[in-house]
């Protein structure tokens, strides 16, 4: 659920995850449950629940914590270990690590949607149809859902979801009388008159963000990456993609666009001062804006996505989380138990008290969280449109089976586009380059 | 004598001093803010609120006093790693400079060649090794890597070979005296400053050691501060993640507070070891 620069820890998990990835080929998993094609019923589980045991987590979630109090309170026999062992990319690399490694793996996992496909294909991670997951199909929205059954198979089960929506400061907006814009071209032209009107202010923050470019080409129906099985197509030069480079290279070339990058202190200051006027993002967003941007409140509100097309209803998903069971891990009958409780149980209501966007359809339709008043942003009820965008999000997208080791070279190639004369065609065409590169490297037949 | 003063040479020292007190200024006046204070006001002037001893209480209370295990980590990491590695290198370096023996030249070429490789560039080849082993994620894979100090036996080895005249260890056997003995009783005092010199650069090392605690250690309560304040600055890029930057700060300070102490105890030590051997009597 968070997208940011290569950093140095970056350098290593390009090592590691190459030795990783030869490591666990030639290792024999034991996939427990799922190796024998035997099913585990739900007796089972709940009998694992009630005999109890020990249980590693590897999550960065924070309203985890809450879940893991509660569900020990019920199952008082379970012992659950929960460790933030590193965000996001960092704990890819620790995880791929462990499995290589073939010590210290946790017996449940937290993955991004974009990096689940990376785990599932290299059967890192369980097929939880083992397990019945089939049964939860309809729980969820079908974005999620979509991205947790790459290839075929269930390889986590949803915790959360980003579908998109427009974040502006009304503030800054009524400021200038600039009106809140619905499609992309409208964006542009408030782009020029807030930053003509105040050379400091600018339409938003953007100094190269993957997860960001690839939810825009996503929102506009573009679909660079199409997999099946071993077979990856990556083209950038699609519809969709073209749509999103028009757009964005205008923002570039007419230094619209403020050179801060996502996620830093400067970002959360431009937020809170006016400086950085608009935010696409997902639907997770207003629990950074409340604990990060707490000066600002009452100045935000939210508004659906802009459009590619005028009068669509289009969006996309940005961000979001899964848990999975890392095949080398133990304890599987409970493993799935806490997984089921935490994102399909009990535990949805805590997460989404402490602040979680759901994933679930029930919670995403129940008057009570649709009424949701914010006070940071008014009063406004901004989960009817969150739930709306859920529900308008562009079917069909695919991330690459190595998305994690593509996120992290696009500062590499698109950045470039950023910060010189490289137009942003140029960038991802060079993106496509180095990851049909690595993913033949990789044994992938890349087109 | 009086000394020649150059004022091109004041004027760059006074640049120099300038230079490295900067950060620390900075650091020190912004951790008197609040979070919200961070944000709006000038990076090296003071926020009309003080916040400074919220600061350090919030520090050391966050997510459950994190912190207070994280400094005790970094401890025991500095007690047990740069103490041992300066035990190592003053045994190592004695052996070397005062005893003969065959491939003693060898020895000599490893260990110069091992001052000129970076730590860093041996941490993920170390990391696979000791992930055979079964000891990533426990202290030990901080702690082993840490005794080993090429540089610390080089500076012990070349100062032994200064500080004590053969002549006082060839009496000190035709008196009778053990090997150890001698070692404890004559040698030791004699390597004092060194011995200073090589725990100082060792401590330093142990204490801001940053790159192979964060690919050794996954579980943060095994975590130093540097690692620890890594993850709280990481925080910030979470989805509900709470942005903690005053705290980050703060604890900054809070860090170097130690080494700032042992500096500051240790200095007249280390000047004076880092001179030995630089002239010849």
């Amino acid at each position: 659920m968070r997208r940011r620069p290569l950093r140095l820890a970056a350098l290593a998990t390009a090592a590691l995850v190459a030795l990783a990835a030869c490591g666990s080929g030639d290792d024999d998993s034991d996939g427990g449950a799922s190796g024998g094609g035997s099913t585990v019923t739900d007796a089972d589980v709940q009998a694992a629940l009630d005999k109890g045991g020990n249980l590693k987590v590897w999550a960065w979630e924070p309203t985890l914590k809450e879940v893991v109090t509660k569900f020990q309170q019920k199952y008082p026999n379970v012992k659950v270990e929960l460790v933030n062992a590193g965000t996001g990319n960092d704990q890819y690399t620790a995880l791929q690590n462990a499995i290589a490694a073939g010590s210290g793996v946790p017996d449940v996992a937290q993955i991004e949607y974009y990096a689940l496909p990376q785990f599932a294909l290299a059967k890192s991670v369980d097929d939880l149809k083992a397990y019945g997951a089939e049964s939860l199909n309809g729980t969820f929205t079908p974005g999620p859902w979509a991205s947790v059954s790459p290839a075929g198979g269930i390889y986590g089960i949803p915790m959360d979801s980003g579908p998109m929506a427009l974040f502006y400061n009304k503030e800054v907006f009524d400021k200038h009388s600039i009106k809140v814009p619905t499609t992309w071209a409208e964006y542009l032209d408030a782009a020029r008159k807030l930053h003509q009107a105040d050379p400091k202010a600018y339409i938003t923050s953007d100094t190269g963000d993957a997860g960001f470019t690839t939810s825009l080409i996503w929102q506009a129906g573009g679909k660079p990456y199409k997999v099946d099985g071993t077979n990856v197509t990556i083209d950038f030069t699609d519809a969709g993609s073209k749509e999103f480079v028009s757009t964005w290279q205008q923002l570039i070339n007419e230094k619209l666009l403020a050179p801060i990058s996502g996620w830093s202190d400067q970002w959360y200051q431009g937020l809170g001062n006016g400086t950085i006027a608009t935010l696409a993002t997902g639907a997770w967003m207003p629990a950074n804006f409340v604990t990060g941007v707490p000066g600002a409140s009452g100045k935000w509100r939210v508004a659906p996505m802009p459009q590619w097309q005028a009068g669509g209803n289009a969006s996309a998903e940005n961000g979001g989380s899964s848990l999975a069971m890392p095949v080398k891990g133990g304890n599987k009958e409970l493993a799935y138990g806490f997984i089921k409780y935490a994102n399909a149980g009990e535990g949805v209501q805590i997460r989404l008290d402490g602040g979680a966007f759901p994933a679930t359809t029930a919670e995403l339709k129940s008057e009570k969280f649709l009424g949701t008043e914010f006070p940071y942003f008014g009063g406004q009820k901004a989960n009817e449109i969150f739930a709306k965008s859920a529900e308008q999000v562009v079917s069909g997208w695919s991330y690459l089976p190595f998305q994690v080791y593509a996120n992290s070279v696009f500062n590499d190639t698109v950045g470039k586009a950023y910060v010189s004369g490289t137009t942003l065609q140029d960038g991802l065409n060079s993106w496509q380059q180095t990851c049909a590169k690595y993913g033949t490297d990789q044994g992938f037949s890349v087109k | 004598m009086r000394r020649r003063r150059s004022v091109t040479l004041t004027v760059l020292t006074g640049v120099m001093l300038v230079y490295s007190l900067i950060p620390l200024v900075w650091l020190l006046i912004n951790s008197t803010k609040t979070q919200a204070g961070l944000f709006d006001s000038f990076g090296l002037w003071f926020h009309g609120d003080f916040a400074l001893f919220g600061n350090i209480a919030d520090t050391l209370t966050y997510d459950g006093g994190i912190f207070l295990r994280w400094l005790g980590n970094t401890l025991l990491y500095v007690l047990v790693g740069a103490g041992g590695a300066t035990f190592l290198a003053v045994l190592g370096g004695y052996g070397l400079a005062k005893f003969d023996f065959p491939g003693k030249r060898a020895v000599f070429a490893v260990v110069i060649g091992a001052v000129a490789v970076p730590g860093t560039a041996l941490a993920v080849p170390t990391f696979l090794m000791f992930s055979r082993m079964g000891l990533t994620n426990t202290p030990w894979s901080v702690i082993i890597p840490s005794l080993v100090t090429p540089f610390g036996l080089y500076l012990m080895w070349t100062f032994a070979a200064e500080a004590i005249p053969d002549e006082l260890l060839e009496a000190a056997r035709v008196d009778g005296a053990s090997e150890l003995g001698t070692f404890f009783r004559i040698c030791l005092p004699l390597l004092a400053p060194g011995i200073v010199t090589v725990l100082l650069f060792s401590m330093v090392a142990t204490w801001n050691n940053y790159f192979l605690p964060l690919i050794m250690l996954k579980d943060p309560d095994w975590y130093p501060l540097t690692v620890g304040l890594n993850s709280w600055n990481e925080q910030a890029e979470t989805a509900g993640g709470e942005p903690v930057f005053n705290l980050i700060i703060t604890g900054s300070l809070l860090t170097i507070l130690p080494l700032l102490a042992a500096f500051l105890l240790l200095q007249r030590y280390w000047q004076s070891g880092l001179a030995a051997g630089s002239v010849k009597q």
